[in-house]
């Protein structure tokens, strides 16, 4: 496969807080349009990994990285690229729904318009809330506070946020543990549909979510130094059946983690 | 519920038997400390408590009561047609005021405003300073006239068998419109308050941005570096350095070295009255450096109040710095913020040390209008007030310290409406 039809691409990536490695030496190809899953155990740098598609790590003062992640054939921390375009074409849903203390409509709105959407913003809004299937619970109370949604519905609306600034890949980071199981389902069920369009990679620590919705699955486990590296991944189907190695094995059928 | 209504008793012992050795009873003794901790907390508000009503207590007993005047001329006696002093209208006023002063003098008081043109205030004013001419011969303490009238009516008797005694309210409309005046019974507050007010104005405009500013400097783009950390130990220390201290900078720098500036020399609009840089410009300048470490730790208080993941959606979402800040972070930390600066305006408005030393004037004749004018506030004023010999002016200073206090509880319920209007929920 050509490497032009890689979403976003890691190449001997190593991610450091301070002093600390947490993720070394990371080869991963993230495919177009597809979900790709990060399993394995806590603190094994999954999120730390994760944040770094979209330089969120640099929020933490102490957090650097080496190595290249390549999104449409440019580094992603090369020099001249800047941190702020890159969250704008890559987004991210938080492990805790984290709407605005602002309307629903604000909520979807304000992204789009900090980024110079120029377009009819109601339609944006409407269309956005359909693609994350939220419309048909909030349309007729769009001006109520986006914190006076249920966990779910709040969640649903962080993702209906993020892909109104129509992002390439759209990150999450455990985006379901903080719900209930039907929302749960919910969420699932929309990162099947959301896949069509984007590229999702997903961060969980359950097992069957990762079954149920990725297409990849990248298992990270730790070294004795505690840095967290890339033990396997492969398509999802043969992780869960087939593992090749006898770590992944041992996690995923419970032994461990 | 107390513990004696606890069901305690009636649950089955454990399993292990009767009475573990391993843990003694200590419910009850775990109870006691518990109210006695509650009674310490309850005794320490109630002690807070009588301290400020004994403040209140303090100043209005000083405030009113019974004063014994001895009139040069007997308010009685100018009844027209039956009708006293007290409820004449205007017109009798003037009647009044022109029988009973010279030629000269009534020409004297046509020239400054013709006295068909004057208020009622102000008529009774002059007929007060010019004719009747009350001279106080004694005051007495709120507390005494309400429980020992007589033997006031006896005091004020020997004072002069004549003496009118009259139960006064220190603290009445003419008080708080009046300029200053020699004569503690024609006295007033309205310059200090003009003068306060234009202080706080200044204050505020200055304190506010700047203390903000640094805030969101400080909490969201300093880097952890030795420094910024030096930055913030002077802050947090200059907070509780006294505020005399803030007067002698002020003195040296705004009255001082700037005073081509503070005198408003450079911007063409010089006050002929000051001729030197002790103006309301110079203690509006002066007291944000009193308050700008108050102001800056609160505001970095509430600033770090403001959760991550609010500013982690932000960012996600490709916005910036600034925006993150101007559409998250402000919004959600200006309650905090507001708090912040009623506290430090409030200590502001009530500070006397500084504005001595910056050179405010115990005296003014005329009414603070430009940030270029020599001024006085409230607090100068009461410290003045309350440095005379005469009773009289301990009365007036009483009052002058219930309209400080009206003034800055006005001030901060204006805050708090403002700080509940931009106050929201967070997540």
């Amino acid at each position: 496969m050509p490497e032009e039809s890689y979403a976003i691409e890691a190449q001997n990536l190593s991610l450091y807080y301070g002093d600390f490695r947490a993720v070394k030496n990371v080869n991963l190809q993230i495919q177009k349009q597809k979900v790709t899953a990060i399993i394995g155990p806590s603190g094994c740098g999954k999120s730390t990994m994760l944040r770094s598609f979209n330089r969120m790590n640099e929020l933490v003062p102490t957090a650097h990285a080496e190595g290249e992640v390549l999104f449409h054939g440019q580094n992603l921390y090369a020099p001249d690229v800047d941190p702020v375009e890159v969250r704008r074409r890559i987004g991210m849903v938080f492990q805790k729904p984290n709407p605005f203390p602002k309307s629903i409509y604000e909520n979807i709105a304000w992204g789009a318009r900090i980024n110079g959407f120029r377009g009819n913003m109601d339609d944006l809004v409407e269309e956005s809330l359909r693609g994350a299937a939220l419309w048909d619970e909030v349309h007729d109370k769009l001006d109520q506070s986006g914190l006076s949604l249920s966990g779910g519905q709040q969640q649903r609306l962080c993702i209906a946020r993020t892909i109104a600034i129509q992002p390439d890949i759209i990150l999450m980071d455990e985006p379901a543990s903080a719900l209930d199981p039907i929302a749960t389902l919910r969420i699932e069920e929309l990162m099947r549909e959301l896949v069509q369009n984007y590229t999702i990679i997903v961060v969980t620590h359950n097992m069957q979510q990762a079954a149920r919705v990725s297409d990849f699955t990248a298992f990270f486990t730790m070294d004795d130094d505690r840095a967290g590296y890339l033990k396997e991944f492969g398509p999802t189907e043969q992780i869960f059946t087939n593992p090749k190695d006898k770590v992944t094995e041992d996690y995923i059928t419970g032994r461990f983690g | 519920m107390t513990s004696s209504q606890l069901p305690s008793s009636g649950f089955p012992a454990p399993a292990s038997g009767s009475q573990s050795p391993d843990y003694a009873p200590n419910l009850p003794g775990r109870h006691r400390s518990s109210k006695l901790w509650r009674k310490v907390f309850e005794i320490s508000t109630i002690i807070g408590l009588i301290s400020l009503t004994l403040l209140l207590f303090n100043v209005a007993n000083s405030a009113f009561g019974y004063v014994a005047y001895q009139y040069r001329l007997d308010p009685a006696t100018l009844a027209i047609d039956g009708v006293s002093l007290e409820n004449m209208d205007r017109d009798q006023l003037i009647t009044v005021l022109s029988a009973n002063i010279s030629a000269n003098a009534l020409k004297g008081l046509e020239r400054d405003q013709p006295l068909a043109q004057r208020s009622e205030a102000d008529l009774r004013r002059l007929i007060g300073e010019r004719v009747t001419k009350p001279k106080v011969l004694g005051v007495w303490s709120l507390s005494d006239s309400l429980l020992h009238k007589d033997r006031i009516a006896a005091e004020a008797t020997e004072l002069d068998p004549d003496a009118r005694l009259v139960f006064k309210s220190w603290l009445n409309r003419d008080f708080v419109t009046s300029p200053q005046s020699a004569d503690p019974l024609w006295t007033g507050v309205w310059y200090a308050i003009n003068g306060s007010l234009w202080t706080i104005l200044i204050t505020i405009l200055v304190a506010f941005p700047l203390g903000v500013a640094a805030a969101i400097y400080l909490e969201e783009y300093a880097v952890d570096n030795w420094l910024n950390r030096i930055i913030q130990t002077n802050i947090n220390n200059l907070a509780g350095v006294p505020s005399i201290i803030y007067g002698i900078l002020g003195l040296a720098l705004f009255v001082r070295a700037l005073e081509p500036l503070t005198r408003g020399a450079v911007s063409g609009l010089t006050d002929p009255t000051p001729a030197n840089a002790r103006t309301l410009l110079s203690a509006g300048l002066t007291l944000p450096l009193l308050v700008l470490p108050v102001i800056i730790i609160n505001a970095q208080e509430a600033i770090r109040a403001v959760p991550t993941s609010l500013r982690q959606a932000s960012f996600g979402l490709g916005a910036t710095r600034w925006q993150t800040v101007w559409s998250h972070v402000l919004p959600n930390a200006i309650p905090g913020i507001l708090t912040g600066t009623i506290l430090a305006i409030s200590r502001a408005i009530g500070e006397t040390a500084p504005l001595v030393v910056v050179g405010a004037s115990t005296y003014l004749t005329f009414n603070p209008n430009s940030p270029f004018s020599k001024f006085t506030t409230l607090p100068i004023q009461i410290y003045q007030w309350t440095s005379r010999p005469q009773d009289e002016f301990r009365s007036a200073a009483g009052a002058a310290i219930l309209v400080l206090l009206a003034l800055l509880l006005s001030l901060n319920a204006v805050a708090i409406l403002l700080r509940n209007r931009y106050s929201r929920s967070l997540p």
